[in-house]
């Protein structure tokens, strides 16, 4: 008998290889399912919906998120969790405001530079200082928009941009899409490069899948967990004075639960909460699918934005659930 | 590099001197002094939190020393980060975690040195060959892109091993690496090892099994509580020598002891307790049938992959069945309910205790009494004096080393962790017990402990299902033993067939009487 260890791996078959990846493939991609559908359900049943302005509308609605997503996805994947990010965001439109005096290199810059800081700063506290990351951008949530409003004189200015150049990065655009939609898609597209071959990707993967098995294999554990950090501040940050620059004005109050909303649409879209598993196609596909629902509740007209808020958390749950019993079937 | 072999004393590789290292209110190592020559292999032995892991760890930089120093080449030298041990060529298999389980094969055996493509991209394709053919060298088939958690425990033990001789090392340290691994992949093991001697390359095992001890290492360090009891050549021990220098006692008490500590087994009496008929799941299991009777001890026989862990999932309710039945008691039983096989009186000690039971963060108190609480409380509240009972009971017996039973699980040593999952299913005081692998990981003196409270909790009418991997602790602890094959069962052996012979020859699928064949003819042939 030779000494192959081939049936030790167990009577795993193909078969069940196979079953595994489909599983695999569903967690993956099951938002784009869901959205496809709803597409499809929304345009029989609503006359207004499937417009070329409506859609520009969603996409513009959701570009904002998405960058914001982005950077949530990657702190996610490494098992952490950044709820700075609304906080920053506002704190990023603001700049942007007053930044524009200085036309748009200012009103990029600043917000980019700043946000930046704050990202550094939080991940020098949980990666080098192993403070809790929920514990660190609690803070941050709070001690941030703090900030927000003592650079608004508590909230009664909202800074109003005046440069054409920087309101045309908001509401011009190619083709068709703005600026921001284009911004956003160029941000997935890298962040996915990255994600899928880039240089610290399988760090940042091994690191949420087990922390203590990265420390062991001698991967740069805390550095990564730091840029997580950092990228999602920068992700945050340049959101918000797209943001700024789409409604042309730096208010203080935007963004109050964002966070929120970016955590969900990761998790609707695949990313494990615990971390080690996720992608940025099923980001964009789970902001996407926030979007529309909201878009569809408002052709209904007749509902309340709490009602809103009710099926967009039985759709979580839901996807939780799917989650669950998906990954379970893989274990197996 | 044969010639550096048989020189007289190469030049020592990594040293220790006077290394103490002290956790809060724990002393794990005290002054030790530790030489591995170029070449060597080297076996540290020690009993369950006799300090191995850590020194392990304060040689590779995952603790740092409180005193003492280290020498790599003579030269002092200190790790900051396991990584800088890594990049002064020594390797190490760390006994509780090595690998991610979410990320494949290959993912794990590259991570951090992932190949890449003129962009600075990696290159998955090239990271899939690379990883095919360095598994191909030890004879390990596998697909490479499967996450390694779909692999069965002692394939993700190799796949460990294949990553840490392929980072181009100097010394490699293995702590406990066959406390997973299947007979044959035991072969494998050795073979690598010997592959790595070969080449020049120093080794240090840790293992409670002493024929692997003796079979791959030359030359012995032993430590006892934290302190270096014994240096010198294996060959100049015998085995029970070598027990008595790790347990502290004297040669004649630990001859008294033979092999296994198993009393004399019977075949239990009566109706049995619990029936399976027909158990089948596909890929798994087909159409197993038992019948256990109170008082008994049967033991499953079978190599990796034969459906021995999946059957003893199936009674505790782990596994849910596609077909067949489960009484206990004359009851059916849900199939694929936990709680209802334990409410049933069933509770089974997984192999991978780690993932399937552990609690870290839990003190060694609370992890024992968890499952047993329903039992304990009354109208919602338990009595600690119980409780405490109880756990100092199992932690007398055990011989549980810890600073008191509130310190958490996680601070104390691999095998103590061992010990505290196996109390927790003894304290549920079940009517029937699926143990699977009940003895890996734990020293030989805790060992015969478990086999003698095995051996008692049977004398006490409890029916008890063993499985383990060592062929002498299924036939000394089993008064029958059922052998699985490809996931049904190929036969029984019963009363005087139960022996190492017959079961080894059973293994193999031998249906003609094996007696011509001698079992070490047989082991040839696995
Ligand atoms: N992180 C920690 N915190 C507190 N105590 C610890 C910690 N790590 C180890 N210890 C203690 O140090 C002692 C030595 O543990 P160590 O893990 O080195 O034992 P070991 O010889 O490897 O045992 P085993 O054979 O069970 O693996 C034990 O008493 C253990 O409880
Ligand atoms: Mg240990």
């Amino acid at each position: 008998m030779s000494l192959a260890l081939e049936p030790s791996v167990g009577p795993a078959t193909t078969k069940q290889v196979t079953r595994e990846r489909i599983a695999g493939n569903v967690q993956r991609y099951g938002a784009a399912i869901v959205l496809g559908l709803l597409l499809v359900v929304g345009s029989f049943a609503f006359p207004t919906f499937p417009t070329l302005s409506n859609f520009t509308n969603i996409a513009t609605q959701s570009s904002f998120l998405l960058i914001v997503a982005v950077g949530m996805t990657f702190v996610i994947l490494t098992g952490g969790i950044d709820l700075s990010v609304g906080s920053v965001y506002a704190l990023g439109g603001i700049l942007a405001a007053y930044g524009s005096t200085w036309g748009i290199a200012g009103a990029v810059l600043l917000p980019l530079l700043v946000c930046g800081v704050v990202g550094i700063l939080q991940g020098l506290l949980i990666a080098y200082g192993g403070m809790a990351p929920f514990i660190v951008t609690l803070a941050g949530l709070l001690g941030i928009r703090g900030l927000v409003f003592a650079l608004t004189n508590e909230g009664a200015n909202t800074p109003l941009i005046k440069d054409a150049a920087v309101t045309a990065l908001g509401q011009g655009g190619i083709l068709g899409l703005r600026w921001p939609v284009v911004i956003a898609v160029v941000v997935v597209v890298i962040g996915s490069v990255l994600l899928a071959r880039g240089r610290g990707s399988q760090t940042v993967l091994a690191v949420g899948g087990s922390e203590s098995a990265a420390v062991l294999m001698g991967l740069p554990v805390a550095r990564v967990k730091f840029s997580v950090y950092v990228v999602s501040g920068l992700c945050a940050g340049l959101a918000g004075a797209l943001n700024a620059a789409y409604s042309s004005s730096g208010v203080p109050t935007v963004g109050v639960g964002l966070e929120l909303s970016a955590i969900a649409a990761v998790v609707i879209g695949g990313t494990l909460l615990t971390g080690g598993r996720g992608n940025l196609i099923g980001t964009t596909a789970g902001v996407l699918l926030l979007t529309v629902i909201q878009n569809l509740i408002n052709q209904v007209g007749s509902l309340t934005s709490s009602v809103q808020a009710v099926v967009s958390g039985i759709f979580l749950a839901v996807v939780v659930i799917i989650q669950t019993v998906l990954s379970r079937t893989q274990r197996l | 590099m044969t010639e550096q072999l048989s020189t007289a004393a190469p030049a020592p590789v990594l040293e220790a001197r006077g290394v103490g290292k002290t956790f809060t209110g724990v002393t794990a190592l005290q002054g030790v002094d530790f030489t591995l020559r170029a070449g060597e292999s080297l076996a540290l032995m020690g009993e369950n939190g006799a300090g191995k892991s850590t020194l392990i760890k304060v040689l590779t930089g995952v603790y740092q020393p409180d005193e003492g120093e280290l020498f790599l080449h003579g030269e002092p030298a200190s790790f900051a980060k396991p990584v800088d041990a890594q990049h002064a060529g020594i390797s190490t298999i760390y006994q509780e975690v090595n690998l991610v389980p979410l990320m494949t094969v290959a993912q794990n055996i590259f991570l951090g040195r992932e190949p890449r493509n003129r962009f600075g991209l990696i290159d998955f394709r090239k990271m899939q060959e690379d990883a095919r053919a360095l598994l191909a060298t030890y004879d390990i088939h596998v697909d490479v892109r499967r996450p390694l958690r779909s692999l069965a425990l002692g394939m993700q033990q190799m796949v460990a091993l294949a990553r840490a001789v392929s980072i181009d090392a100097r010394v490699v340290i293995m702590d406990e690496p066959t406390s997973s691994l299947e007979a044959r992949e035991v072969e494998t093991l050795f073979r690598v090892i010997g592959m790595l001697r070969s080449q020049g390359i120093a080794i240090v095992y840790v293992s409670h099994r002493m024929d692997e001890i003796f079979t791959i290492c030359e030359t012995v360090t032993v430590l006892r509580d934290g302190k270096v009891v014994h240096n010198g050549r294996l060959a100049d021990l015998s085995r029970v020598e070598l027990v008595a220098l790790m347990l502290g006692r004297s040669v004649e008490k630990v001859k008294r002891g033979g092999v296994t500590a198993f009393g004399e087994v019977k075949e239990g009496e009566g109706e049995p307790v619990l029936t399976a008929r027909d158990m089948s799941r596909k890929h798994q299991i087909s159409g197993i049938g038992l019948d256990i009777r109170p008082g008994e001890v049967v033991g499953l026989g079978g190599l990796l992959g034969s459906g021995r862990s999946e059957t003893l999932k199936a009674m505790a309710g782990v596994m849910q069945l596609d077909e067949g039945s489960l009484t206990v008691d004359g009851k059916r039983v849900r199939s694929g309910s936990v709680a209802a096989a334990i409410k049933a009186g069933v509770v089974m000690l997984p192999e991978d205790r780690k993932a399937e039971g552990i609690i870290p963060n839990l003190s060694i108190r609370d992890n024992i009494v968890l499952a047993a609480l329903p039992r304990l409380s009354r109208a919602g509240f338990t009595s600690r004096a119980k409780q405490d009972a109880i756990v100092d009971v199992f932690m007398k017996r055990l011989r549980i080393k810890a600073a008191s039973p509130n310190q958490v699980v996680s601070e104390l040593s691999g095998g103590n962790q061992q010990k505290v999952m196996i109390a927790r299913w003894l304290a549920m005081n079940p009517k029937v017990l699926l143990l699977d692998e009940p003895t890996r990981g734990i020293d030989v003196g805790a060992k015969a402990e478990v086999q003698a409270l095995i051996n008692e909790l049977a004398d006490e009418g409890l029916a008890i299902v063993l499985v383990s991997s060592e062929l002498e602790e299924v036939v000394e602890g089993s008064a029958r033993v059922v052998v699985l094959r490809d996931g049904s069962v190929e036969r029984e052996l019963r009363g005087s067939e139960v022996t190492e012979h017959h079961l080894m020859a059973a293994l193999v699928g031998e249906n003609h009487s094996p007696a011509e064949e001698s079992p070490a003819e047989i082991k040839e042939r696995l």
